[in-house]
C-alpha cells in the first residue's frame, strides 16, 4: 500500500496533493484500477472457459464414459489410448474429410465471387449505382438462423413435392422428381453453398472495406497514370488487400472446421445421407448426446480438431506477422515496378 | 491508327489516345454496366428468393403447395397454418422467443458492460500485466467454443447448471472479441484530460467510468450489442447442449429442429409458418438496423 502511494506521488503528484486531504481513506493509486476493472473478465475467463478447456484435456486422457460415471482416472496402460481410437475410427475420418471439402466448396468460390464483387463495387469509373442497397441485401441471409436457413434448404429442396423439384419438372428441365438430399456429393455441395449463400456478402463487405482502407494515393497516381481498372485491381488492390484476405481465410477456416448448425439442421442430425454431411462438431456431440455419453472419445476428438485449428492458424498468423515489414517494402518495391512496368506497357500499347 | 500511335509515343500526350478510344471505351462501359448489373440482380433475386417463397407459402395449403411449389403470390390460409402450428405439438414459437429473448439480452448486456470495463482498463491505466494481458486477449481471440463445450457440459452437469440459462449468459463476460473492438475503438478517442480532471474534482474510478466513459463508448456500444445479440439468438450448439432434455427450456433456433417431427411431416405450411417465425424478429432486426449493421461488419474488418 505504502509502496503504491510513493509510486503514484512520482508519478503524479497533483492528483494526490489535491485529493489527499478531504477524503478520509486514503485512496487507491488510480492505476490499480487497472486490475480491479479487469477482475470480471478474468474470473469468468478462468471458471467458465480456461477451466473446461483444460478439463476437456484432462477428459481426453481418461475413461470418462456415462453421464453419471463414480470415478474418473487417467488411463494408465496407454495414455493416448482414446486418440488412437480416434484416429482408426472411420466415422471420425469421414466426418473431417466431409468437413474439409464442404467448406473448400464454399470458401472459394466464396472469396471468388466476393472479390469480383469488391472490383465491380469500388471502381473509380463506370461506379455502380444502388451499392448502399445490393450490400444490405446480399448480407441480410448472413444474419439470420443458420438452422432456419437449413431447414428453409431442405424443405426447398424437398422430395418429391419441393418447390425446386416443382420448378425443374414444370418447366421440363427434369423429367421427374430428383432426391437431391439422397446423393452424397449433391447433399454436400448443397451445405456448402448454403454456407457460401450466407457469407459471400460478409466477406465482400470487408473486402470493400480493406479497399478503402489503402491509401487514396495510390489509386490517384494510377488513374493519372491511365492504368486500365483491371490492372489496378490485380497490381495495386490485390497485393494491398492481401492481409485481409489472410485475416477472412482464418476465420473462415476456424469456422468451417467447427461448422455445426447447418448440417445438424439440414438432414436428420446424424449426418445422413450415409454421413455423407458429418461434420467434426457433429461427431464430437454426437459421441456425447448420441447416448453413450462417451466423454473421453468426444474430448479426444475435439482435441485433435483443436490440433489443427492452432497448427494451420500459426501457419497463416506466421505468415502474415513475421518479417512483417521486411516484406511490406519489399512488397511496395515490387509493386512500384510492377506499376511503372504496367504504365508503360499502357503507353507502349494503348488501351486493351 | 499507326499515326496516332506514333504520335503517341513520341510525346506521351493522353489527349489524343483518348480521342480514339473514346466511342470503344463507352461501348466497354455499357457492356460492363449490362453484366454487372445483371449479377448484382441475381444475387439480388438469390438472396430474397427462399426467403420470399417461405413468407407466400406459410399463407397456403398443403394441397396448393404440393401442386404449385413457386407462387408469387400469398393465399388466405395463413391463420390456418398458425392455427396448427400453435395448436398442439412442441413447437412452441412464443416459448422459443421469450426463451432465447432472455439469454441474448442477457449475454448481451454482460458482454457489452463487461467487454466496455476491461477495454478501459486496457486503454486508461498504466499497470504491470497490461500488454501481457492484452496478448492473451489476442491469443484467445479465435479460440472456437465448440472444442472445448464437452468439458463445459461436463463440468456444468457437476455444479447442476444443466437446464439452466446460466451457462449461456455469465460466459459472455469474457468475450475477447468484443473487448478487442473496444479497445480499438477507444484508444484514440477516451479524453484522458476529462478524466483527469474528474479524479481532481474527486470522483470515484467506479464513477468515471459509469458516467464519463460509458456515454462516450456509446456508438460501439451499440454496434457491438447487435452483433452480440444476434450471435446468442442464433447459436444452437451449446443450448442444444445444455437444453436438449427440457423442451419448455427450448431457444427458437432448437425450436426449428422440432419443425422436422411428425406430426408436421405433410404440413408443408404449418413447417413454412414455423420457419418464418424463428425467422420474422431477425428480420425486423435487420431491416431497422441494416445501415449500423454493415458498418460495423466494415469496421470489424480493419482490425484484420
Amino acid at each position: 500500500m505504502k509502496s503504491l502511494e510513493n509510486e503514484q506521488e512520482a508519478v503524479n503528484e497533483i492528483s494526490t496533493v489535491i485529493t489527499d486531504p478531504p477524503v478520509k481513506r486514503r485512496r487507491l493509486n488510480h492505476n490499480a484500477f487497472g486490475y480491479i476493472f479487469s477482475i470480471p473478465f478474468v474470473v469468468i475467463y478462468l471458471v467458465f472457459h480456461l477451466y473446461p478447456t483444460v478439463y476437456t484435456i484432462f477428459l481426453s486422457f481418461t475413461n470418462a464414459l456415462g453421464l453419471d460415471q463414480e470415478k474418473v482416472s487417467v488411463l494408465t496402460s496407454d495414455i493416448f489410448a482414446n486418440y488412437k481410437k480416434i484416429l482408426g475410427n472411420l466415422t471420425f475420418r469421414e466426418g473431417f474429410v466431409n468437413t474439409f471439402l464442404i467448406w473448400i466448396m464454399n470458401f472459394i468460390p466464396q472469396m471468388l465471387l466476393a472479390l469480383l464483387l469488391t472490383a465491380w463495387f469500388t471502381r473509380h469509373r463506370n461506379k455502380i449505382r444502388g451499392q448502399g442497397f445490393f450490400k444490405v441485401v446480399f448480407y441480410m441471409p448472413n444474419i439470420i438462423t443458420a438452422a432456419s436457413v437449413a431447414l428453409l434448404f431442405a424443405t426447398l429442396l424437398g422430395y418429391p413435392t419441393g418447390p425446386v423439384n416443382d420448378l425443374m419438372v414444370k418447366s421440363g428441365i427434369f423429367t421427374e422428381s430428383y432426391n437431391f438430399m439422397n446423393n452424397k456429393t449433391i447433399a454436400r455441395i448443397v451445405v456448402a453453398f448454403i454456407q457460401f449463400w450466407m457469407w459471400y456478402g460478409y466477406t465482400m463487405i470487408i473486402l470493400i472495406s480493406g479497399v478503402l482502407g489503402i491509401n487514396p494515393e495510390i489509386f490517384e497516381s494510377a488513374d493519372v497514370d491511365g492504368a486500365s481498372e483491371f490492372k489496378t485491381f490485380i497490381h495495386i488492390t490485390l497485393p494491398n488487400l492481401k492481409p485481409i484476405m489472410l485475416y477472412t481465410l482464418v476465420t473462415s477456416l476456424i469456422g468451417g472446421i467447427t461448422m455445426y448448425d447447418i448440417p445438424k439442421s439440414i438432414t436428420d442430425g446424424m449426418g445422413a445421407p450415409r454421413n455423407a454431411t458429418l461434420t467434426n462438431t457433429m461427431f464430437i456431440y454426437n459421441q456425447v448426446f448420441g447416448g453413450s455419453y462417451s466423454y473421453k472419445n468426444a474430448s479426444a476428438a475435439s482435441m485433435l480438431i483443436f490440433l489443427v485449428i492452432l497448427v494451420l492458424s500459426a501457419f497463416v498468423f506466421l505468415m502474415l506477422t513475421d518479417k512483417d515489414e521486411a516484406r511490406e517494402k519489399k512488397e511496395n518495391k515490387r509493386r512500384m515496378k510492377e506499376f511503372r512496368r504496367a504504365q508503360k506497357l499502357n503507353q507502349q500499347g494503348g488501351a486493351f | 491508327m499507326t499515326l496516332i500511335m506514333d504520335n503517341n509515343n513520341a510525346t506521351p500526350e493522353v489527349a489524343p489516345m483518348m480521342e480514339e478510344s473514346r466511342p470503344k471505351k463507352k461501348k466497354k462501359a455499357i457492356v460492363f454496366k449490362i453484366i454487372a448489373y445483371a449479377v448484382c440482380i441475381f444475387l439480388t433475386i438469390l438472396s430474397i428468393f427462399p426467403f420470399w417463397i417461405m413468407f407466400i407459402n406459410a399463407t397456403r395449403n398443403s394441397p396448393e403447395i404440393t401442386s404449385h411449389g413457386v407462387a408469387l403470390l400469398p393465399s388466405n390460409h395463413l391463420t390456418e397454418n398458425i392455427d396448427y402450428i400453435t395448436k398442439d405439438g412442441d413447437f412452441n414459437a412464443m416459448r422459443g422467443f421469450i426463451n432465447s429473448l432472455i439469454i441474448a439480452v442477457g449475454s448481451t448486456l454482460c458482454t457489452i458492460y463487461f467487454s466496455t470495463m476491461t477495454a478501459y482498463a486496457l486503454v486508461a491505466y498504466e499497470w504491470k500485466l497490461k500488454n501481457a494481458f492484452f496478448t492473451f486477449i489476442m491469443a484467445i481471440l479465435m479460440i472456437p467454443a465448440q472444442l472445448t463445450g464437452i468439458g463445459f457440459y461436463k463440468f456444468m452437469y457437476k455444479i447442476n447448471l444443466v437446464g439452466s440459462f446460466i451457462p449461456l449468459i455469465l460466459p459472455s463476460i469474457a468475450a475477447a472479441g468484443t473487448v478487442f473492438f473496444m479497445r480499438q475503438y477507444m484508444k484514440p478517442s477516451l479524453p484522458m484530460e476529462i478524466l483527469q480532471s474528474a479524479r481532481i474534482d474527486g470522483a470515484g474510478e467506479i464513477r468515471i467510468f459509469h458516467t464519463i466513459v460509458l456515454p462516450l463508448m456509446k456508438p460501439a456500444m451499440a454496434t457491438q450489442a447487435i452483433f452480440a445479440f444476434v450471435t446468442s439468438w442464433n447459436q444452437l450448439f451449446m443450448p442444444q447442449m445444455l437444453l436438449l432434455r427440457d423442451k419448455t427450456k427450448y431457444t427458437m433456433p432448437m425450436m426449428v429442429s422440432l419443425l422436422r417431427g411428425d406430426i408436421y411431416k405433410t404440413e408443408y405450411g404449418a413447417i413454412y409458418v414455423g420457419l418464418a417465425m424463428t425467422v420474422l424478429p431477425l428480420f425486423v432486426v435487420y431491416f431497422l438496423l441494416s445501415k449500423y449493421i454493415i458498418a460495423g461488419v466494415a469496421l470489424g474488418g480493419v482490425k484484420g
